[in-house]
């Protein structure tokens, strides 16, 4: 039996303990906002936090998110309305869309960290999120505009 | 064509039955929607190619407009929305402009796959906006003028004295006013108006189109994740499936133990699927699914089994091998495509010829989703929910699959995550209605894999090219000839065709608009072996890469200015009359040539605005360099202007790139901006990574680790994209392709300008590293 926390909800899994967190949210939960892009940690698409922090959903076993706190794109902020989001918002960062929780989720937990990045420092840590429409200049754009908000 | 007068009988039904999906229903109330036949036709100032599409295009409001008692206005997107915004943003958009309905009001429902009711929905080939701005515009004035007749119904008084205003209609000598909700029972009931009595609104009162001031449609559901795409539909009792397809086309499974597999917990059920004889259109490949309870259990069922594969005579396709054949094929005279004047000739007697080869390789369109599909029955009516880009095609093949007539399924549109092309072939929804038929109509969804797109996709093709320009005494180029090799598409739907379709032709090649009096256009035959499938732009990407890469050549052979010499060969403005010299009928994107034609005035101008723009001339330090690349595809003309910086081992550095674009009458300039700066980046992804390749028939690649896309931290810092400004006479154009092409030839130029180095093969991989 696995207990961990999800958007503050205590959860109980007892499948598989090397499945992915990824399928456990995915298919087990229905939230859907953290994405599958790869599954071999190289796009971002399902980032979430652990803790705090960043971290790939496909790459964190069920046995390793045992008794720690995880958090969504779905529990992100409670009236969807994070800097972050709001910021995405007013850029009119998305293309397709898929990535953009991902990104967001990336962007998040850079800011709680750093809360005022440098050009690079945003560059560099949202480097391992993948965007095939290509809005990145937007992306960038928005983390810098939600740092001013923060 | 009168058909928007010709109903007098209305059947009110609400269209929110139609949003099945979560989140995308439309409010309740009295609607304006209607089960009726389709119409045919518009309110039309000028002909598009959308006539000769199948099911062409629907204008009625009744189709596509309700309006709920509260007043919230329901649009119906019948395309896709991929990414580009024109489905579920700028068309909806259109209509409410026209129909003074307030974006905030606005809610814009996805209809289900059904091209006898909503017109034509295959969105692919940059046509959305340039296909429907018309029709959407003279439906959204006919909702208007229905609405207005209801208040002056209400009140009694001439329809002359009211007007349409932001949501609700105004009697004008008295200044009552009625809301949209107000009128929308009345407004039902009344008959469209005739086309020729349908009032479109001047351009000066637009509100939205031409504006750039209205967000995405699903922006709220992306930034919160509540966005359903199709690898998110979930079913009660749904099943998950993965599924191993024969590593070579038109492989099948020669040995299968499955035993293993069915002892991975979770597992339900292994399903052999045969694969189709070529040519195939889009049907699975066939092979081995597993059905479980989850994701997770039937990829590690999929690991759990052991297959042989018969591969069959694709085995033989070796990128290496066949890129010989290619190169071969354009050394030789190939089959003509386009002549002009005599270019044996002119290249016998030209002072000297210069020749050139390039080469770009097969790429995958790796859509951030990868594919994925849900299908079920209940009581005998089957539905599936998948990323499709063409809902009503999708629907039909589907059908025929199952063996049932298509108006006994309903294909249910999700967002796309990605389309590209890759999403124009429904071989997934495929898989997932054959695999829940063998469940017994049970839901199940198949999910692709990254390593499954990457490897069992519909590929770019891949492509040789060869130049030869003959110059006189003075330097001018007297011949051109340009010999191609590239398996076709068209293999997925004819028996083994050996050279290109029109559409192949005619993606910026056989309408190369140089002044040049000795063309000829040759192509090469080539034998497809794999799952040849459009990609964004299509035969535009290598077309435009290799044709403005040899401009750039010719231009430093000559010592010339690139962007002057390019100017020089595109030549004064003028209209080029390619339909003269061509040998298979010219199909530039099934437009008319009087409403589209290729004008080399607007072609000079986005190269002259982009170098403008870019500062081009001005000294650079070493190491860095400005390359112009110009090309019109999709009946949109851009260019493109690339500032490069190379350092150490190579290393791609760009700051800046300047984009132009003339894409008629712009609807939504902010989402035209936005697809130019994607289109730089994938651009970039295709000429620095793009590699697919195929050894023993089956592809080497599998995910991001082999098959890398670009970064943030490698992508232009800054792309400036300046639209050539037209008023709504100028026919609007497409957008979401042709800002691809330019990219790969403008970035290889610059490269030449920084570096001395010329590019010939894609990608350019470690090519600048020594």
């Amino acid at each position: 039996m696995t207990d961990l926390r999800v958007n503050g909800q205590q959860r109980a899994y007892s499948g598989d303990p090397a499945m992915p967190l990824l399928w456990y949210l995915r298919d087990e939960l229905q939230m859907t906002g953290t994405k599958y892009g790869c599954g071999v940690g190289l796009c971002g698409a399902c980032t979430v936090h652990i803790n705090g922090e960043a971290v790939r959903a496909c790459q964190v076993q069920m046995s390793e998110a045992a008794g720690k706190a995880v958090t969504t794109i779905e529990g992100l902020h409670p009236k969807h309305e994070h800097p972050v989001q709001v910021a995405w918002r007013d850029v009119g960062v998305p293309q397709c869309g898929y990535c953009q929780t991902g990104q967001i989720m990336n962007a998040a937990a850079l800011l709680a960290k750093t809360p005022a990045p440098t050009d690079a420092q945003i560059t560099s840590a949202m480097a391992g999120n993948l965007c095939r429409c290509g809005c990145y200049q937007r992306i960038h754009a928005a983390v810098r505009a939600a740092a001013k908000g923060a | 064509m009168n058909a928007l007068s010709t109903h007098d009988k209305l059947v009110i039904s609400n269209v929110s039955r139609r949003g099945l999906l979560k989140g995308i229903a439309a409010t309740g109330g009295l609607v304006l929607a209607a089960q009726l036949p389709a119409v045919r036709g518009a309110l039309a100032a000028y002909p598009t190619g959308a006539a000769s599409m199948p099911n062409g295009v629907v204008s009625n409001p009744k189709i596509f407009v309700s309006i709920g008692s509260d007043g919230i206005v329901s649009i119906v997107a019948a395309r896709a929305e991929m990414g580009n915004g024109a489905a579920r943003t700028a068309l909806p958009m259109i209509v409410a402009d026209e129909m003074e309905a307030d974006w905030d009001r606005v809610r814009v429902v996805q209809s289900p796959g059904d091209e006898k009711t909503y017109g034509n929905q295959d969105t692919d080939g940059s046509r959305s906006v340039r296909h429907f701005i018309q029709p959407m515009r003279a439906c959204g004035a006919a909702a208007r003028q229905m609405l207005e007749t209801a208040a002056a119904n209400t009140w009694k008084v001439p329809v002359g004295e009211v007007e349409a205003k932001l949501h609700e209609v105004v009697h004008k000598p008295s200044g009552r006013k009625l809301g949209y909700g107000a009128l929308a029972a009345d407004a039902a009931a009344l008959a469209v108006p005739a086309e020729d009595k349908i009032k479109l609104k001047e351009a000066s009162a637009f509100r939205y189109m031409g504006k750039g001031n209205v967000r995405i449609s699903d922006i709220v559901d992306i930034t919160t994740g509540k966005a359903m795409y199709g690898q998110d539909i979930v079913l009660p009792g749904m099943r998950f499936a993965v599924i191993a397809r024969p590593p070579v086309v038109g492989g099948k499974v020669a040995t299968l133990d499955s035993s293993a597999a069915m002892k991975v917990a979770g597992v339900e059920k292994i399903v052999t699927l045969a694969p189709t004889p070529a040519p195939a259109k889009f049907a699975p490949l066939g092979g081995v699914a597993v059905i479980a309870k989850n994701t997770w259990a039937a990829l590690q069922g999929r690991d759990a089994l052991k297959i042989t594969w018969d591969d069959g005579p694709n085995k033989v396709y070796d990128s290496k091998a066949y890129r010989a054949q290619l190169e071969a094929a354009v050394k030789k005279p190939g089959k003509v495509e386009r002549n002009e004047g005599d270019v044996d000739k002119a290249l016998a007697s030209a002072t000297k010829v210069i020749t050139a080869e390039y080469y770009a390789p097969h790429i995958a369109h790796a859509t951030m989703e990868p594919p994925a599909a849900t299908a079920r029955m209940t009581g005998g009516k089957w539905e599936v929910w998948a990323p499709v880009q063409s809902p009503g095609g999708a629907r039909d093949d589907i059908a025929a699959a199952l063996g049932i007539k298509p108006e006994e399924m309903v294909v249910h549109t999700t967002l796309l995550g990605g389309g590209f092309g890759r999403k124009s072939k429904c071989d997934f929804a495929i898989e997932a209605a054959l695999l829940s038929k063998d469940m017994g109509g049970a839901p199940v969804k198949v999910v692709w894999t990254r390593e499954d797109d990457i490897q069992h996709g519909f590929y770019h093709t891949v492509t040789a090219e060869r130049f030869e320009a003959g110059l006189d005494a003075s330097n001018k180029v007297i011949a051109w000839r340009h010999r191609s090799a590239a398996p076709s598409f068209m293999a997925n739907f004819v028996p083994d065709p050996k050279h290109p379709g029109d559409i192949e032709l005619g993606m910026g090649w056989v309408d190369t608009p140089f002044n040049v009096p000795n063309m000829r256009m040759e192509s090469g035959e080539a034998q497809s072996h794999l799952r040849v499938g459009w990609f964004r732009s299509v035969n535009n990407v290598a077309h435009a890469w290799s044709i403005q890469s040899f401009i750039a050549e010719l231009a430093s052979q000559l010592g010339k200015d690139p962007k002057d010499f390019l100017l020089e060969m595109i030549g004064p403005a003028r209209i080029v009359d390619v339909a003269k010299s061509v040998t298979t009928p010219w199909w530039d994107y099934g437009e008319p040539q009087q409403v589209y034609p290729v004008d080399t005035g607007r072609l000079r101008k986005v190269t002259e605005l982009a170098a403008e723009k870019a500062g081009w001339g001005k000294a650079l330090p070493k190491g860095q360099g400005l390359g112009i690349a110009a090309h019109r595809s999709f009946v949109s003309y851009i260019a493109t202007v690339v500032h490069v910086e190379i350092g150490d081992q190579g290393k791609i550095t760009i700051p800046r790139v300047d984009t132009a674009i003339d894409c008629g009458f712009c609807v939504h300039p902010e989402r035209v901006r936005s697809q130019m700066e994607g289109a730089a980046v994938m651009g970039l992804t295709l000429a620095k990574y793009g590699d697919i390749t195929f050894k023993n028939g089956a592809v080497q690649q599998s995910n991001f680790n082999d098959y890398p896309l670009v970064r943030i931290d490698e992508s232009p810092t800054q792309t400036n994209v300046y639209i050539v400004e037209h008023g709504i006479d100028v026919p609007a154009s497409g957008v979401g392709e042709p800002g691809v092409p330019p990219f790969a030839p403008a970035l290889c130029n610059a490269i030449f300008a920084a570096t001395g180095k010329r590019i010939r093969q894609l990608p350019i991989g470690d090519q600048l590293a020594t």
